[in-house]
């Protein structure tokens, strides 16, 4: 709430004098914060809170919710939707959008299958699955970033295109029999902290694509793509590379989680993680990404992806009956979009209304009502 | 009235009248989808006559019947620049709607079922426009959330129960199983509601005026069109097509339950995609979306009848789609290269 005043007071000497339309972008340009100030009540710093929330409400309200326990089962669920979240977050901040992940994921996880049952040494058969996932990966890219067809329906396409590839490798055969040292290892607890072991690689991933995305000029140059590709190109980026290696990385990601799933079930099977693609765009845009692009951060959707985690968890284990998590995902994924919007119009509103007191003789465009 | 700045496939203007009409057929959108239709028809039909028995007809439009329905009304909505993910979910509801009116209300008319059902897919695709016109939120993002919403209500109202066949009235079922000259009833009104919707999409001001939404929709703002208003307008259409599809999914399968038209959203998405529906608005028609769902739904009985392996299948219409895709773009370019040229001949 303070947030919106503290705006409302910076805005007007900002943006007074400009015409209606930049008023627009310089609304979502950084609002007169500055250093600390500006992290703090950020839309990722939100999140957070709203995340630690949520963890103290349910470990007061919840009898079991605070143990290891607790920690170990909701990191395995959200492993998943989190490393996919990762490269998601990069490419929905381009603009684009990749729904074929769960099919990679599902893709690789037969592919593994089939392998290890051929009789393939446990290694090679994980470097494969990982290759076919970048491989899939370098497809979508290609026929997004080179040949330029929209992402959305490309990837509807790949999408079956995957899955359906999956059903032909393995078909409604399931292999269950992976090494239990192997399968055991990815359920594993790190000590008596219930944290799983695999976190730590999970963990890696999140960091590589937080310093890729915040801390490198290819990072930076994403928030450019995302805003217009037009002018990203004219400032010298590889729209079309950098595209094109986003995708692939997701491919890589996808059949990463592919593995994960496999063996963390031990079952491979054709219809593996099948959904998953709309829990992680969901959890993504709940996690502060914008769905235009050029908005977003990696800790913003981290929060989303394990609030989206913990509410779950605590409703389920608050005996809350499953049917009810499903509408708070969605309900949550609308406000998480509307609220800022409807802010925003509220804010416009009484900004116009002030320019209007404050200048009665309109001067140019300057008051012009879109 | 965006004619030019769109790649819509307009004719340029030839020569003489005739050659024109050709022209302006060869550059049909719905072409090449129709093409692959009848080319899929014909090599099943050699390969396995009984692919077009009478039954195996029936079979086919039957399946195709609810897939028809629900991409002319998603055609609609991404002709304006939108999508609705939320089908497969409204679908189910309405669907589980039906059961339990026929299960609790006994004697109901089967008109009123249908009238309910319609209205009650009106009523959540109108939260779908209205939240999208309302908040300017991104159709993409408020239709997933409805997924999970319309999904979420539909478990927690029907739970475990499931309605079957015998709750309803032999009529309504017999919709599904009646022909008239071979077509069974409810592909009837299918082809209805098409000829219908296709009609004012062609000709009325504000089917016109969705396309011009979907080409720029600053541009149809500037040019008066209220954008907001018929923006809400196709969703709302949407979702009493989808309130029909439902219906219609009553009367033609045994069960309905929670998990009704689970993950049809996307099938009914690639299936306008496939009709030459640009995923990005601003052209295509509902007549190609439907004969794309006639296309997807088709290929799997083809397959079987040509003794495809069925896991074949999926693999199949992913690389269809990724063909309608490629083909739609090399279409607009070739149409956007004409226009230039002749633009530049004219003046």
């Amino acid at each position: 709430m303070s947030d919106t005043k503290r705006t409302e007071m910076v805005e007007p000497t900002a943006t007074s004098a400009v015409s209606a339309d930049t008023t627009e972008t310089l609304r979502d340009e950084p609002r007169g914060r500055t250093g600390l100030g500006r992290i703090l009540l950020g839309r990722d710093a939100i999140m957070i809170y709203l995340l630690i929330a949520t963890i103290v409400i349910a470990m007061i309200s919840i009898p079991r919710f605070a143990s290891p326990v607790t920690v170990g089962f909701l990191l395995l669920d959200v492993i998943p939707v989190l490393l996919i979240a990762m490269p998601m977050t990069l490419i929905i901040i381009t603009g684009e959008i990749d729904l074929s992940v769960a099919s990679i994921a599902g893709l690789t996880s037969a592919l593994i299958g089939v392998l290890w049952q051929a009789g393939l040494d446990i290694g090679v058969v994980l470097v494969l699955g990982v290759v076919i996932g970048v491989a899939a990966g370098a497809m979508n890219g290609f026929l997004v970033a080179v040949v330029g067809l929209p992402s959305l329906a490309v990837t509807i396409g790949t999408l079956a295109l995957f899955r359906g590839l999956a059903l032909v490798v393995i078909g409604d055969n399931a292999v269950a029999n992976f090494p239990p040292e192997l399968t055991a290892f990815f359920t594993s607890k790190l000590g008596a902290t219930g944290i799983p072991t695999v976190m730590i690689g999970v963990l890696l991933i999140i960091v590589v694509f937080g310093v890729l995305l915040h801390f490198t000029p290819f990072g930076r140059g994403l928030y450019a793509l995302g805003f217009s590709k037009e002018a990203a190109r004219f400032v010298g980026i590889h729209v079309a590379r950098s595209k094109f290696w986003l995708y692939v990385a997701s491919g890589g990601v996808s059949a990463l989680a592919g593995i994960y799933w496999t063996l963390r079930y031990s079952s491979a099977r054709s219809d593996n993680a099948s959904g998953l693609e709309l829990a992680v765009i969901a959890a993504v845009l709940l996690g502060g990404v914008s769905i235009f692009g050029g908005k977003g951060s990696i800790p913003g959707v981290v929060a989303g992806v394990l609030l989206i985690g913990t509410i779950n968890y605590a409703l389920r284990l608050g005996r809350v009956s499953d049917v009810v998590l499903i509408i708070v995902t969605g309900t949550l994924l609308i406000a998480s979009v509307v609220a800022p919007s409807i802010v925003d119009a509220v804010k416009r509103r009484s900004h116009d209304r002030r320019v209007r007191r404050e200048l009665p003789e309109p001067v140019g465009s300057g008051s012009v009502s879109a | 009235m965006t004619d030019t700045a769109t790649p819509t496939p307009t004719p340029t203007p030839a020569r003489s009248s005739r050659r024109r009409g050709v022209a302006a057929l060869l550059h049909l959108r719905e072409l090449p989808v129709a093409v692959a239709l009848i080319a899929l028809v014909l090599i099943t039909y050699a390969a396995n006559p009984l692919f077009l028995s009478p039954q195996g007809t029936k079979d086919l439009l039957l399946n195709a019947t609810i897939m028809i329905i629900l991409a002319v009304g998603q055609a609609l909505v991404i002709i304006t620049r939108n999508v609705d993910l939320s089908v497969g979910s409204i679908l189910g509801l309405v669907a589980f709607g039906t059961g339990s009116l026929f299960a609790n209300v006994p004697g109901i008319p089967i008109i009123a079922v249908f009238a309910i059902g319609l209205v009650f897919g009106a009523v959540l695709g109108a939260v779908n426009g209205l939240l999208v016109t309302v908040a300017r939120v991104p159709a993409l993002v408020i239709t997933l959330g409805t997924l999970y919403i319309y999904r979420g209500l539909n478990n927690a109202w029907a739970g475990g129960t499931q309605y079957f066949a015998d709750d309803r009235p032999e009529a309504f079922g017999a919709l599904s199983v009646d022909t008239i000259l071979g077509f069974p009833l409810i592909t009837l009104l299918a082809v209805v509601v098409v000829i219908v919707v296709a009609i004012v999409m062609a000709g009325t001001r504000a089917g016109r005026d969705l396309y011009a939404i979907g080409s720029d929709p600053d541009a149809a703002n500037l040019f008066g069109i209220p954008v907001g208003r018929r923006v809400f307008i196709a969703f709302a259409v949407n979702g009493v097509l989808a309130g029909l599809a439902g219906v219609l999914y009553a009367s033609r399968f045994n069960s309905v339950g929670a998990t009704t038209g689970t993950g049809l959203e996307l099938d009914v998405v690639a299936a306008a995609v496939v009709g030459g529906v640009a995923i990005f608005g601003g052209s295509g028609s509902v007549a190609g979306a439907a004969i794309g769902a006639v296309l997807l739904t088709t290929i799997t009985s083809a397959l079987t009848a040509l003794r495809v392996d069925k896991f074949w299948q999926q693999a199949i219409v992913g690389v269809l789609i990724l063909a309608a895709i490629i083909i739609d773009r090399v279409a607009s370019i070739r149409t956007a290269r004409r226009l230039r040229i002749s633009e530049a001949r004219d003046v």
